[in-house]
This record gives structure tokens, sequence and C-alpha cells, in this order.
């Protein structure tokens, strides 16, 4: 039903449509649709950042028709891993593709030019970015991209910041101000392309076989999504409520996984944020919930009451990376130095590791103030930790620059391997639960916590009393199933509403009928086409190490034996066949 | 007795646009924003407010004065109703209300609010409400 790619290629300034039915009808849209188009357009071996690495962008059949279907999936190689690059936006960008009438694009070459690109509707231009290439806030590129673009209102605006200008692998794209094509590198990855923007917008009416049907399904989705329990956590709290919860079960990793409980969590919590700093709550397009926290920083510069605000988007994964991974004590604190990030255009989530290791390298005298270029590291030091993320952009030394390959180029290259805490190649989310959250991230796809949600099946394992082998098959289900939640693409938050059934109802209500057993196979198909590629480009399972810290430090289900972990990634192996 | 819709708590609102799809959904039978009569937009991003635009049910409305075919006719209980046989789509009618309530789908017709309320049913922030309103 929907299958139009929109092909560009920023060298030769062309660009084109083409109907993909052969992909979408096999794998929906999505995850599914881009790992092909990436199996396709990535030849085997490249640089990352060389101008033969695509940029994927693909919505699905889902996609703005029901409430939560709000996300978009990028894919590219990642500069980072060296394999499969993978993240999820929400902002505006879902719908605006689906009304201008993309359900993906693919974006090859490179710009000879600082560019941008303006896609309205079928208008698709590449426009000079010469005076914008240097501006030094992701959101003052925003605010002066709006000025000169159509689709006021309602269009996405997509942008990289310094970080992404000067290739810090862990750069990320900025989705509409307060969203993020976060982890992976997707915004060096821009900036090796001359790419700083897209702006997309679009006005079609799109119609459906039953809208009698239609109709009906959406109301029960949209029942399930508002007037259950299903989705509160995301709309009061919000992600940041686990702060307090991870810090008491000792699953929260903390001053670089030293600790996995903080001392001053309270002051750096989901309720303290809300009842001191949150301002307001936003929604991606098309969600009814509005989990966008956003938070209100005002700091005085000087004597007079004159006040610098700054609103700034928060959740869980940021005030871990920033906050008890860097032994920071006050919100405020933390907000500033995510600010700092923000205007950059850098992953938050890698940032935090990266200083955390640093942090450590330093208290144990492994690097040196000439390393440093004078900066003391020191756990809690806001001041000190906001130069750095300013050096890491700017990379005016070797240690800098080795800090902008991420922790584990770090290590390799300056020491501290046992406490450099990443799992293949990536930082790691904010999850010390125990064995189910270090192979969750190890063996997913794109080695995050939301491939499989490890950290909740090992709180499972400790109420239900799971064996190693239960582990796994839990795990394989979430990775096999959520290739489905990320093809259609719904967002993950309201993976309770999308459950087997609903998804089976939900694609048949709009004209595609697949059982259940249809989609189970597919999500596994999806699943082994991502490793054929990991594994094209390098990657094995086997030879991922895992930083001795993972057993050193206490977690929710007290200290991780390594021999467990091999024995789960063992059966894994087995069960999956990768 | 007829309805109006009344932004009741602008400030609440979240920018879902759960409110224009279900506008177009319910009035048009398509999934889209142009088809809806109910506006929302932001000025200056995400960051910055967000305009809810709606039909202020006008008891001598400008927008049918201001018709030249006579395709808008006073509703009972404020705003019009389209004749859509009448319309020429020459777009005098947007022009002649100031909150800029009128705007057209695809085909150029004016897209007019007919009160139905369905846009407050799938407000989950209660930033609209139907109200009942007197027969003239």
């Amino acid at each position: 039903m929907w299958s139009k790619v929109l092909y560009i290629d920023l060298e030769t300034g062309e660009h084109h449509t083409r109907d993909r039915s052969d992909l979408f009808d096999k794998y929906l849209g999505g995850t599914g649709v881009a790992t092909q188009l990436l199996l396709e357009e990535c030849p085997a071996g490249i640089d990352a950042l060389s101008p033969e690495n695509p940029i994927i962008f693909s919505i699905g059949p889902l996609t703005t028709i029901y409430p939560c279907a709000s996300k978009v999936v990028s894919m590219f190689k990642s500069p980072m891993t060296g394999e499969l690059g993978e993240s999820h936006a929400g902002g505006r960008l879902a719908m605006a593709m689906r009304f201008a009438g993309y359900d993906s694009i693919v974006i090859k070459g490179r710009a000879a030019k600082p560019s941008y690109l303006s896609i309205h509707d079928n208008e698709v231009k590449i426009k000079d970015a010469t005076s914008i290439w240097n501006v030094s806030s992701v959101e003052v590129t925003g605010k002066i991209l709006r000025e000169v673009e159509p689709g006021k209102g309602r269009r996405s605006i997509m942008r990289i910041g310094k970080a992404g200008v000067n290739q810090v692998r862990y750069a990320n794209v900025n989705v509409d101000t307060y969203r993020h094509f976060g982890r992976l590198g997707l915004g060096a990855v821009f900036g090796s392309k001359n790419l700083k923007a897209i702006v997309i917008s679009g006005t079609e009416e799109v119609e459906l076989p039953d809208m009698s049907a239609y109709k009906n399904m959406y109301g029960k989705l949209y029942k399930e999504v508002v007037d259950t329990e299903v989705m509160d956590k995301y709309h009061d709290l919000g992600t940041a409520a686990n702060i307090n919860v991870l810090n008491q079960l000792k699953g929260l990793p903390t001053k670089n996984l030293k600790q996995s409980h903080f001392e001053n969590a309270e002051s750096i919590s989901g309720e303290y944020f809300a009842d001191n700093l949150l301002l307001r709550k936003i929604a991606c397009s098309n969600c009814p919930i509005g989990c966008i926290h956003i938070a209100m920083l005002k700091t005085p510069f000087q004597k007079g009451h004159e006040f610098e605000v700054s609103h700034i988007s928060y959740d869980y994964e940021l005030i871990y990376s920033l906050g008890t991974n860097l032994g920071i004590t006050m919100g405020e604190d933390v907000l500033r130095l995510i600010d700092r990030c923000e205007k950059h255009g850098l992953d938050v989530m890698s940032t935090g590791g990266v200083l955390a290791w640093a942090t450590e390298m330093y208290e144990r005298d492994l690097i040196t103030p000439t390393d440093t270029l004078g900066i003391s590291l020191r756990w809690g030091d806001t001041d000190n930790f906001l130069k750095m993320i300013d050096r890491i952009v700017e990379m005016p030394n070797k240690f800098y620059q080795a800090l902008a390959k991420g922790t584990a180029v770090a290590a390799a290259e300056y020491g501290g391997e046992e406490f450099a805490i990443n799992l293949g190649g990536l930082e790691i989310a904010g999850y010390h639960t125990g064995p189910a959250s270090i192979v969750g991230q190890i063996v997913g796809v794109r080695h995050s916590h939301l491939d499989n949600g490890g950290y909740s099946i090992d709180q499972k394992a400790s109420s239900q009393q799971l064996n190693e082998e239960q582990m796994v098959d839990k795990l394989i289900y979430e990775d096999y199933w959520r290739m489905i939640n990320n093809s259609l693409v719904c967002c993950l938050f309201a993976r309770g509403v999308y459950g087997e059934q609903n998804m089976v109802d939900a694609l048949e209500s709009v004209g595609i009928k697949k059982t259940r057993e249809e989609l189970e196979a597919m999500g596994r198909e999806i699943f082994l086409a991502k490793y054929a590629f990991k594994k094209r480009e390098g990657f094995d399972v086997e030879k991922v190490s895992v930083p001795k810290r993972f057993f050193e430090t206490v977690s929710q289900l007290g200290m991780v034996q390594e021999e467990t972990l091999e024995q789960m990634l063992e059966l894994y192996r087995k069960k999956t066949g990768i | 007795m007829p309805a109006k819709i009344k932004v009741a708590n602008p400030n609440r609102c979240i920018g879902c646009f759960s409110c224009m799809l279900a506008c177009s959904r319910a009035n048009s039978d398509s999934v889209s924003l142009i088809d809806s009569a109910i506006d929302i937009r932001t000025s200056g991003g995400i960051e910055s407010g967000i305009g809810i635009i709606v039909c202020r049910s006008c008891i001598d409305p400008p927008c049918a004065r201001a018709c030249p075919k006579g395709a808008l006719t006073p509703r009972n209980g404020g705003g019009v109703v389209l004749d859509k046989d009448l319309c020429d789509s020459c777009m005098v009618c947007a022009d002649a209300c100031l909150p800029r309530a009128i705007h057209f789908d695809r085909a150029d017709m004016p897209v007019i609010c007919i009160h139905c309320g369905i846009c407050a049913k799938f407000c989950s922030h209660d930033v609209l409400e139907i109200r009942k309103t007197e027969v003239l």
C-alpha cells in the first residue's frame, strides 16, 4: 500500500522515487525495510565516514495511522562500532514523512559544499548551508531554517551541531529540538556528507481500504493508550522515575560503574526533577501520552536578577549518564551538562560514558593534566566536565581526539580497558541489573537496552526465579518481536499496547493480512538479516570483551559471574543461529 | 440544543495532533492534517507555544458575509454551513476570518467546522471542550 522510496544523491544532486513494494510487502516498513535497503546500498567494508555510507530513514504501515506509531528508524554503518548503525527518533518527523508521501528516504554521496535538504511534498532540493555550517548551537540552526523554509507549524527539522560537523563519532542528529537520532553516530555521518540539516513537510491525504474497520480499531487502541494503566509511568514522572527505583535495587551504574547505587540519588531523581524543575510535557506527533519532559533551568549571570533561561528535555538515561555516572549531586547540574551536549549535538549516553572513564583514568594517574590540557577531573565537578565536553568537540590534542572516538577506542590507546564501560563498542545504558542486561546489550542488534529489554528480564528473574535458559528465551522473544514493533513503526514505550494480537489486528484493519506466526517468522528473518550485515562488517559476538568491572560491582541480582554470561551467550548463539 | 467547540485550556496542549487526525478521520474519511477543521500549529518550533485555531462560531459570521456565492450560511447556534455545490474556491472567506479558522483541502475546498466535538473526544489533556449553545 505504501512503498515509495525517495533516493537522493548528494554528489550528483539528483533525486528520484521508486516503488519498492517488493520490500514493503515482505518486511512491512521501518526497521525491516531499512535493513534491506542498507544491505543493498552499503558496500562491504567501507569507512563509515566515506561518501559510500548511505543514510536511510523509514516509517511503517501504521505510522501516523494509529496512536504512538510515531517513530522513524534511521540506518547507516556506524562510525562508533563499524557495524550496524540504527537509531530511532520521534518528534514530528514520522508524521512529516507520512504526509510528504515517503515511506523511506535513502541519501547517498557527499555534497561538494555544506548543504541541507529541503523536502516538501514532491519538491526536493539540495540547498547551500555554508552560512549555517558553523553555527555553534543546534537550537539556533533550527531557528534560522524555520524562517526560510515552508511548512510552518507542522514540519520536521533535523540538524547536526558542531559535534556532527567535526565528526565526533557519537555525534547525534537533533530532531525538532527535543528528540534525537541519538546513538551510534548518525550525526558524524551527516557531517561526513557535508549535510547540515533536513527539513521535511507534506500535505498528503491518506485513504484506507476500510474506514469503518479503521475507526473502530483506532478507538480501541486510543483507549488502551490513554485510559488504561499500560503507559502510566511515561506520563507521570517519565522514565526518570527509574533513578530512585534502580538505586534502591542496586542496579544504577554510578561513577563509572564502581558502584551500583548512588548516595545522592534523591536530589537528581525523577521526583526531584518533577517537583523542582519540570516546566511542561509535550508529545511526539500522533502520541496522546506526551512523555517528553521539559525542565526549565534558570541560571543567574549577573546581579540585578538577570537570568539565563534554558528549556531542556530530560530522561532517565541522560540523568544516569551525566548524573550518577559522573557523581553529580544536583539535578540543576545534570541539566547544565545535558544542555551543553544538546548545544553541540552529542549523544549524551556516550558522552557520559567517555567522561566517566576519563575521570577514573585521571583518578588512577593513568592520564595527566598534559593530556587533559590542565583540567582536573573529579567526580561531581560540573564545571570541569563542561570544559571537557567543549574540548571533545574541538579535539585540540591527541587525547581529546581519542575521546571523540568513544570509550573503547580511547581505552585501546590509553589503557584502562578493564573499566572502559562499553559493550560491543558502545557505552552502556543505565542498568546494572544482572546478566540478562549485559547479554542483551552484547547480542542486541544495535547494542541497545531497547533491543530486548534485558534489564527487565533481570527484574523478572529476580521475582520469578528464572534460570539462564529461561532468560535467554525471553531475550530472543523480545529480539524477534521488537523487530515487528520497529517495522510498524510503533514507539517502544507503547509496546504494552502493541502486543501480538493488537499488531495483527491493526495491520488487518489497514489491509495487511499477516498471522501471528507469519509476524514471528518475519521478526526472526529481519533479525538475521541484520546479523548478516553485522557479520559482513566484522562483528563477532564471540569476540566481544566484557570489561572486568561488570563482574566486580554488585548488581541487582548479586555479583554477575563470568561463567553465567558465557553460558547464556552460548545458549543464545545456538538458539538463534547467529 | 446545538453545540460548539471551545478551547477551554489552551496551555494544556502537548502538541500531539490527535484532535486534527480525529477530525479528518471522522469528517473526511482520511488520515490527514489538511482535511481537519481544527488547526494546531507551532510558531517558532515546539519550544515556543502551540497555537490552537478553531471556528469561533460567530453568530453573525464574517466569512458568510464575505462569500460572493452564498456558499456559506449562518448555522443555528453559531458558525457556518457550507454548500459545496455553490463554492468556487475563491478563498475570500478565509481572509474574512481573523483567527484564520478556514483553510483549504487539496481540492481547494474550504474545510468548515461542523462543531461535532470529535476533536474534544480525542483530546487527552482536556484542551478542548464541546459546549451546548442557545438556539436563536
